[in-house]
């Protein structure tokens, strides 16, 4: 069957960047850092119930841990002054707390002023430093240079490096609803939210918005990326601001929610990863850091109130799943994934994506050798998780009309509460997952390494996950006729779901099941040092990295295949 | 559409005026305004007229409709007070008029089941959490409505309309539906308290069902008071364990909708569970029970999904396991409380 993919490149929606929300912001950017600082400095305040005893006590347990990550934790992206920022803040809180005299609300005025600073400086620090010029030619850069790595790779013949033949779109399968999201990009703004399992994702999803004629998105990237240089630069070329999850501190917290809300107001297009980080396991998200996501809720309301609800201030989601054979940083994923659950305390954020000499030999592989990618866009929503038409108008389930505004409005008027948007935040997390299983797309290398990692999961039953993986290599062998048996039942599962519009799956599982298995095992996790399945001299399945089989096997999690081993 | 008035001044919607809805909508009316809905013109027309409903009197205020449209368009604030039977009918038929800004509290004590093709509950062997729902569910996945809440606690509607002390419990994820619920139905001799653990609320009263046909077997037996106390207290236990395994907490087992139903229930000749046990007790067969019963005991319906579910789930849950056999395989009352004196309950509470 032949793929049906995006395969022309859209027009770009607005054509002039000036128009782009992205740059707008940018242009205000001094206006709009000083009104999230402020914003974010009234909502801690709100937050802390206006008591100067407990801010306090809350500036002292940040500058505490600020203290301590600096001293345990330093990254090379850490700007120079901070040291001296945090001591100037301490010696703030020591005066203060030598001044006993104050009256209450002066007292709460002297905490607020050094709050105002952490706030003003995070909201810097998270701040996006978006420039058009610098985005237009990293998208020349991509686009140019990883298409000629293509065809230099798959053409033959002298010429090969400047053909054209093929495209990043052979490469990178876009498909699903790309049309709606480009409509719906001029009706109102827009919030996607990708699965998330390797760090070259908010470089794919940078690429495919502008295949797609997007204006630029603006996300947040961990602030670890911006370790790299390469990154650093595509980053802030693409709009990233920064999120750094070392500080799990409240003010940090509140003041990224702040910039997120106050950026969709804006009208600028988002980008959250709603798992947060990479997913470990290589599980489809099941349980969304809820955090950001409800920023998009709270921004939905505030327009609401503000009475521009609709047209341009209409909130969609679009959950997006990016369908991976081979995810570079899988052993280390899945090695932090056991040590997590196998109890281990200590677990540091650490980055193996770490030089931009290993990200450049894994482009290069990529691009020569052949292990496809593709991205599908779901359907897209609005913030109560209602499906919604061409023109923007929600519908429920029977199609009838839907009107968003209702569910902010008690007594008639839209109403803050922020108790019902943490109830509707965790509804419109489970629809995204729910989304997710429906959207994901499953490739041949999914299929073998599932059923080959239940097979043996059966053959050892009386064994968990981590005695498995310690199992000597030479026990490991999978007979192929029930392998294949194995692989027959699970695909028809996935059809008879299929059918059902409960999971997507590609056209390469359309062949006969041996093309099928020799499909799935030349593409299984292909570049790792240890492939997670090969076929031994008498043709059955073996594994040289149990744990890595488990990390693939895992993206068919939640769909209840295992009742069929 | 937008609600042009507060709800102070629009009016409280109580659909269904059957014993329960009746007492509820008379308390309601002592501080608001309030709209019946009724199915039938001539229940309407008496209501309207004669300001009684099948006999029972309602409060000279309360004006009644035939229309969910109307019901629903001029009220904001909805408590559905319909037998478990019609629940999914009346919630179907009210649907379209519902919006995202209506809050809606019921007050029915049962369970709806989604059966695959084909099936049938009486012959149903497995049963999933995710084929059955609680009203609330219903509610949710029938309609645009989200903001949802429960009313359950011992409220005998005889007593209620008597005026005697009670309480209740409005249960629902959102403060917001709590707090209406206790502001418009808070008074001198009815006290409301609140709970954000809906769907253990829920199941606390539906569950207590089954206990209470145990409870009506063992008056039928003419045993005691000890053996009374043994029942409610392994019945709790139970009840927790069920309300676990199928969503709630089990804390709120130990609450008014719990304990404080069951207490209620395996004391009350009115109600229709119990009446059952005893019936049962005394040599009548289910089937000779049913047919003199103008409404079904829900409890039966209950008995029938939790062993299902039971099964499915692989718990166990020995009461509700025997009433299933007395109800359905024959087993004797006598031959079932043997059981049940022999069953290794090993340790006092072990679910707190």
């Amino acid at each position: 069957m032949e793929e049906n993919y995006i395969k022309h490149q859209y027009a770009p929606i607005l054509p002039k960047k000036d128009e782009w929300p992205v740059v707008k912001l940018a242009r205000e950017r001094k206006e709009f850092i000083l009104k999230v600082a402020e914003l974010s400095e009234e909502r801690i305040i709100g937050l802390l119930g206006k008591n100067p005893d407990v801010l306090k006590e809350e500036l002292e347990t940040t500058l505490y841990r600020e203290k301590l990550r600096i001293k345990q934790n330093p990254w090379d992206v850490d700007p120079d002054d901070e040291v001296d920022f945090w001591k100037e803040i301490k010696s703030n809180l020591l005066q203060l707390h030598a001044e006993v005299a104050l009256s209450k609300t002066k007292r709460l005025d002297a905490y607020q002023a050094v709050l105002k600073k952490i706030t003003s400086r995070y909201a810097e620090e998270i701040s996006s430093n978006f420039k058009a010029s610098h985005y237009k030619f990293t998208r020349r850069v991509v686009t140019y240079g990883f298409s000629r790595l293509l065809n230099a790779a798959r053409v033959k013949g002298f010429t090969s490096f400047f053909s054209n033949q093929y495209t990043l779109q052979d490469k990178i399968q876009i498909t699903g609803q790309t049309d709606q999201i480009r409509d719906l990009a001029t009706k109102g703004t827009i919030v996607l939210v990708p699965t998330h399992f390797s760090n070259l994702d908010s470089i794919l999803i940078g690429w495919i918005l502008s295949v797609l004629g997007m204006p630029p998105f603006i996300y947040g990237a961990g602030l670890n990326l911006f370790n790299i240089s390469i990154f650093a630069y595509f980053m802030n070329a693409l709009g990233a601001y920064k999120v750094d999850r070392r500080k799990k501190n409240l003010m940090y917290i509140e003041t990224l929610k702040t910039y997120s809300k106050e950026a969709i107001q804006f009208g600028c297009h988002s980008l959250f990863f709603p798992g947060g980080t990479r997913s470990r396991s290589g599980i489809i998200e099941s349980k969304l850091k809820l955090g950001l996501l409800g920023t998009a809720i709270e921004a939905q309301r505030a327009n609401f109130q503000k009475g521009n609800g609709e047209g341009l201030g209409k909130i969609f989601i679009v959950p997006v799943t990016i369908n991976y054979h081979f995810v570079l940083e899988a052993p280390v994923l899945i090695r932090d994934y056991l040590s997590m659950t196998g109890q281990e305390r200590y677990y540091k954020e650490n980055d193996e994506f770490s030089t931009s000499y290993k990200i450049f030999k894994f482009l290069l592989k990529f691009f020569t050798k052949g292990s496809d990618i593709s991205v599908s866009i779901g359907k897209a929503m609005d913030v109560m998780g209602n499906y919604v038409d061409q023109e923007g108008n929600s519908r429920d389930k029977w199609g009838r009309l839907v009107d968003t505004r209702e569910y902010f409005v008690s007594e008639g008027k839209v109403t803050v509460d922020s108790q019902r948007e943490e109830e509707y935040t965790q509804m419109l997390g489970k629809r995204i997952v729910e989304e997710f299983h429906k959207i994901n797309r499953v490739f041949s290398s999914h299929l073998v390494a599932f059923v080959a990692f239940e097979l043996i999961k059966a053959k050892n039953q009386k064994m968990d996950v981590f005695d498995l993986i310690r199992l000597p290599q030479e026990d490991i062998v999978v007979d192929y006729q029930e392998f294949k048996t194995g692989c027959q039942r699970v695909l028809d599962e996935i059809f008879a779901l299929k059918t059902k519009g409960k999971i997507d799956a590609a056209p390469h599982l359309f062949k006969p099941m041996d093309d099928i298995i020799a499909h799935g095992l030349e593409n299984v996790g292909m570049y790792h040092a240890k492939r997670p399945l090969i076929r031994d001299e008498a043709g059955n399945l073996t594994t040289e990295d149990l744990s890595l089989l488990y990390f693939y096997h895992n993206r068919l999690h939640g769909y209840d295949f295992e009742k069929l081993f | 559409m937008t609600l042009k008035n507060s709800s102070k001044t629009n009016p409280v919607g109580v659909i269904g005026v059957g014993s329960f809805g009746t007492a509820v909508a008379n308390m309601l009316a002592e501080k608001s305004e309030v709209m019946v809905y009724a199915r039938k013109q001539e229940v309407v027309d008496e209501i309207n007229a004669q300001h009684t409903a099948s006999g029972r009197s309602l409060d000279p205020s309360i004006r009644a409709t035939f229309s969910p449209e109307e019901l629903c368009e001029s009220c904001a604030v909805l408590f559905f007070m319909v037998p478990s039977a019609a629940f999914l009918e009346v919630t179907r038929l009210f649907a379209p008029h519902l919006h995202p800004y209506h809050l809606v509290i019921h007050g029915t004590k049962g369970l709806a089941v989604q059966l695959d093709p084909g099936e049938a509950l009486d012959t149903v062997k497995k049963l999933r959490r995710s084929q059955i729902l609680t009203m609330s569910e219903v509610i949710l996945q029938e309609t645009l409505a989200v903001r949802v809440g429960c009313l359950a606690g011992p409220n005998i509607s005889k007593e209620l309309s008597l005026g005697q002390p009670a309480a209740t419990v409005v249960a629902s994820k959102y403060n917001e539906v709590i707090q209406q619920g206790q502001h418009l139905l808070r008074s001198e001799r009815f006290q409301v308290y609140g709970n954000s653990d809906i769907i253990g609320v829920e199941l606390s009263g539906v569950l207590k069902n089954i206990i209470a046909i145990a409870a009506g077997a063992l008056a039928g037996l003419g045993l005691g008071e000890n053996a009374k106390g043994l029942l409610i207290s392994r019945g709790i236990v139970e009840m927790a364990h069920l309300s676990k395994a199928l969503g709630g907490s089990a804390s709120s087992v130990m609450g008014l909708a719990g304990v404080g139903d069951l207490v209620t229930t395996c004391n009350s000749q009115d109600s229709r569970n119990f009446t059952l046990g005893y019936r049962l007790a005394k040599g009548e067969t289910l089937e000779q029970i049913l047919q003199t019963m103008d409404e079904v005991a829900e409890g039966v319906n209950t008995v029938r999904i939790v062993d299902a579910f039971i099964k499915t789930a692989g718990i166990r849950a020995p009461i509700t396991e025997n009433l299933h056999r007395v109800l359905f395989e024959d087993l004797s009352i006598e031959e079932s409380l043997q059981f049940l004196m022999k069953y290794p309950f090993s340790v006092d509470v072990d679910f707190v």
